[in-house]
């Protein structure tokens, strides 16, 4: 499913709201995860799970075409932990497929 | 302080003009219908955000940390995410804690 997708999905549920309240509610939330993380903030939300930021240590890499040594910075990476009820219904719907 | 669904409701009350219940109805369809994507087994590409995917794991030797018992780590289905470029560059910019 794309965003694309999911935007239509949302528009056909809700259908006392406009396509363009719909677009803007997307962006809206999208835009308050990424900038929550950007500034360091973690993400909870209950039975999806929570996001939160993971440190790379400075480590040396090598410029793949050249093979020289470039020093690499740390840095902070966004991490996603599935909440119980996400890992459950994935998994229990596998399970019944698979049965 | 962490980002909730209610700071996200909040968002779009304030910012797409939704009242509150709209606002509260939309972030539970939001996540319910990226659940519902990943339930059914469909990967969710959000551009921008990033993508989540699910990973089948074959059955792996485990052990009861408290007692050292062996017991086998059953088959599952996973949801992983993946970090969109877009995001990965705004939160590596990001220079607080180490954690």
């Amino acid at each position: 499913m794309t965003k694309s997708e999911l935007i239509e999905k949302l528009a056909a549920e809700q259908k006392h709201l406009s396509q363009a309240d719909v677009d803007l509610a997307v962006r809206t939330i999208i835009e308050q995860m990424s900038a929550a993380l950007s500034s360091g903030e973690r993400i909870e939300i209950r039975g999806f799970g929570s996001f939160s930021l993971h440190f790379r240590p400075p480590r040396m890499g090598r410029n793949p075409k050249t093979g020289e040594a470039v020093a690499l910075p740390g840095k902070h990476v966004p991490h996603f932990k599935p909440g119980k009820e996400l890992r459950e219904r994935v998994n229990a719907a596998a399970q019944a497929v698979q049965d | 302080m962490a980002l909730t669904k209610a700071d996200l409701a909040n968002s779009l009350f304030e910012e797409v003009g939704l009242n509150k219940r709209e606002a509260k109805e939309f972030v539970d369809a939001w996540f319910e219908s990226i659940r519902d994507a990943l339930e059914a087994g469909e990967h969710v590409k959000l551009s921008g955000f990033g993508n989540f995917q699910l990973r089948d794991k074959r059955q792996r030797p485990g052990r009861n940390p408290k007692t050292g018992e062996e017991i086998p780590i059953s088959a599952r289905r996973v949801v992983t995410f993946k970090p969109g470029q877009k995001l990965r560059g705004r939160v590596e910019a990001y220079a607080g804690p180490r954690e």
